[in-house]
């Protein structure tokens, strides 16, 4: 009787659990399958793949051949978007945790009344398509937008800086698109911090820089870990923003995988690229989230 | 050693204006246990804020040790507050919350280590040191937070109800154990209750407040046997109130005419004279019960008895109500039915005339 009770329990689990793993088996798992099946094939002369086992594409991924003699060399290029796709992606996150996390502290601070508001305001940009943001990011730093204009007005400077198709304008847009990102996940934990505990610090002699430090920052890095890795990831995998800030000029692994997928007509190292992308992501993570773990067991 | 002068609080502006605190005036001495007591919403818990710096007063001053202390923040006072919450970091170890106060004035670390043993000693939570404060029950974190506030050595501990979340028996138990702690420590208690016997037996000094203002400051005695107010002598303990007239006052002592006629000396009212009404406080042990042709005549109306002690109703000749307690006595002999026919008096010196 007990048995047959728990049999059907067991069941029925299985039977809740049933949708939510068909979707990550059909739309997670297949697709990433079929890259990962594409990124072993031959490309094909005008797209597609030809179905025979290669592994050039993964070859060509941190190598090249020279086109005459043959010889072997580190893919310069490759290793530079590389590069640069995880240098901005970490600065676009440090940049939005300098700017999230007060921002995150002061909606917090504010009347229960009034943070709805704040949050709205945080919340408003997101609604406009991120094509629109990043246009309106490009109207605000191009040779004759508004910092340039009002720079020359006042005399500050005589000609235009170059901020458009920078990496100084891409940061600043994924930054801008990423923000909210960064704001929500601090902003949830910091609501939920107990104000109290800050007074018992001020109490205890601690100024505000160490109540900061010693109390606020370890109760909400939860939140501080969470915005980051949304932050870090999507800016890793960023396409629209570079494309449009960086002008073509300042390719990053989106661009670059894209680049595969399109004009260049070879879909293995697309497909290469987009896994080798995945896996940057999953490093950095682990490192990440190993080491934030680490300082907080050393802290007690 | 803590001056407050006339300090007022008012929250908000126009006509959301709300007075936590108007005047208060009092004067806090070196190694005292005061307690401020009072109803819920009187402003005990503003008042200590107050002095431990997160209320700004809106007028009046505060000097700690003869220096004005009002301009410095929490972190700057050498002051401390068990919550009563008690607000214990819960990203820290035991021992590491009973150190915070020592490491953020960046003592030496072997005398932080020494300063938190004996602090666990002291609070007898030696054995767990290294636990997480969640994983602690009530009233070892009540103990822990003790600890913390007390290992910087402040100059004054603030306690705002630190046992109310505690049941009865761990409480009593608390109770004698913050006493042991203050004198062994030797440092000012400033302690906030509604429970008129925690003040009682705990204090040196009790401040009775409500509305925001301190009504009397005494001795638990003086201010159980002669309250200076209504509202005090209602809010501690159990009261008699007697209409009575006021005859005539030579210092400590009025002289006042009951409705029956008879008159009795009793307590002056401080900063109350001339003739008129008043009001007399008898508290119900205080008085006697007689046969008629005492004091005030009267009807008894009901007999509560209550182990220790019983309880008589009599309902006055001249409408009132008034309760005399008689400790019992083994193997007594009830006396009075109810119904019958009793007196009520009282010796001369026991009533308190009331200021208002
Ligand atoms: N920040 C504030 N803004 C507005 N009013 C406040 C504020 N803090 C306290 N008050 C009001 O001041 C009055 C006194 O509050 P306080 O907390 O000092 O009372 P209390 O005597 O400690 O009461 P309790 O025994 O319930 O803790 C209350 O009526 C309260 O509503
Ligand atoms: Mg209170």
């Amino acid at each position: 009787m007990a048995e047959t009770r728990e049999i059907s329990a067991a069941r029925r689990r299985w039977m809740l659990l049933a949708p939510a793993l068909a979707i990550l088996v059909f739309a997670a798992s297949g697709p990433l399958l079929i890259v990962i099946m594409y990124s072993f094939l031959t490309p094909g002369d005008y797209g597609g793949v030809i179905w025979s086992f290669s592994t050039d594409a993964w070859f060509n991924v941190v190598a090249e051949r020279d086109f005459f003699d043959e010889t072997l060399s580190f893919s310069d290029a490759h290793w530079s978007i590389f590069w640069r796709s995880v240098k901005l992606s970490l600065m676009t996150t440090a940049v939005a945790f300098l700017v999230g996390f007060p921002t995150a502290y002061f909606i917090a601070t504010r009347p229960k009344a009034t943070r709805d508001i704040w949050m709205l305001l945080i919340i408003i940009p997101f609604w406009t398509n991120l094509l629109i943001r990043t246009f309106a990011v490009m109207e605000i730093i191009r040779n004759e937008g508004v910092v340039n204009s009002v720079m020359i007005g006042l005399g500050i400077i005589d000609e235009p800086i170059q901020l458009l198709f920078t990496e100084f304008a891409i940061t600043l847009g994924m930054f801008y698109v990423y923000l909210p990102l960064m704001v929500l996940p601090i902003y949830a934990s910091m609501e939920r911090l107990d104000f109290s505990l800050v007074e018992a610090a001020y109490d205890l002699y601690a100024s505000r820089w160490r109540v900061l430090k010693r109390v606020i920052f370890p109760l909400v890095k939860p939140g501080v870990i969470a915005g980051s890795i949304l932050v870090f990831v999507p800016s890793l995998g960023a396409y629209v923003t570079p494309r449009v800030l960086g002008g073509g000029k300042q390719l990053m692994l989106g661009n670059l995988i894209e680049l595969q997928f399109g004009q260049g007509r070879n879909w293995p190292l697309g497909a290469a690229l987009s896994i080798t992308l995945l896996a940057i992501v999953m490093i950095a993570l682990m490192v990440y989230v190993r080491s934030a773990g680490r300082e907080e067991v050393s802290h007690g | 050693m803590i001056e407050i002068q006339n300090l007022t609080k008012t929250f908000g502006t126009g006509a959301e204006a709300f007075t936590a605190l108007s005047e208060v005036s009092v004067t806090i001495r070196q190694n005292e246990f005061f307690t401020l007591l009072g109803p819920s919403g009187c402003g005990k818990t503003t008042l200590l804020r107050t002095i431990a710096g997160f209320v700004d007063p809106t007028s009046g001053t505060m000097t700690l040790d003869g220096a004005d202390v009002l301009a410095s923040p929490p972190y700057v006072r050498p002051v401390n507050t068990v919550f009563q919450n008690y607000a214990l970091f819960p990203h820290m170890t035991v021992a590491e919350n009973i150190g915070f106060g020592l490491e953020m004035q960046d003592r030496p670390k072997a005398e932080i280590k020494q300063t938190v043993g004996e602090m666990l000693e002291l609070v007898q939570m030696t054995p767990l040191a290294n636990r997480a404060t969640s994983e602690i029950s009530g009233g070892q974190q009540q103990r822990v937070a003790l600890a913390r506030a007390l290992a910087p050595r402040p100059k004054v501990l603030l306690l705002d109800e630190p046992l109310s979340a505690l049941d009865f028996k761990l409480r009593k138990e608390m109770q004698i154990e913050l006493k042991r702690l203050q004198s062994e420590t030797g440092i000012t208690f400033v302690f906030v209750t509604h429970d008129q016997e925690e003040a009682l037996t705990m204090s040196d000094r009790i401040a009775v407040m409500n509305e925001g203002q301190i009504l009397q400051i005494g001795g638990p005695k003086e201010i159980y046997d002669h309250p200076a107010e209504r509202f005090v002598a209602d809010f501690i303990g159990e009261t008699n109130f007697l209409e009575a007239e006021l005859v005539s006052v030579d210092g400590e002592v009025a002289e006042t005419r009951l409705p029956s006629g008879k008159t009795i000396s009793t307590r002056a009212a401080s900063g109350r004279a001339g003739a008129g009404k008043v009001t007399v406080a008898v508290r119900p042990e205080h008085a006697l019960l007689e046969p008629p042709g005492a004091l005030i005549d009267g009807k008894l109306e009901n007999i509560v008895y209550f182990g220790t002690d019983t309880h008589y109703h009599v309902m006055l000749d001249g409408g009132a109500r008034f309760v005399v307690r008689r400790q019992n006595q083994p193997d007594a002999v009830e006396a009075y039915t109810i119904g019958d026919a009793v007196g009520v008096s009282f010796n001369p010196g026991v009533g308190q005339v009331l200021r208002d």
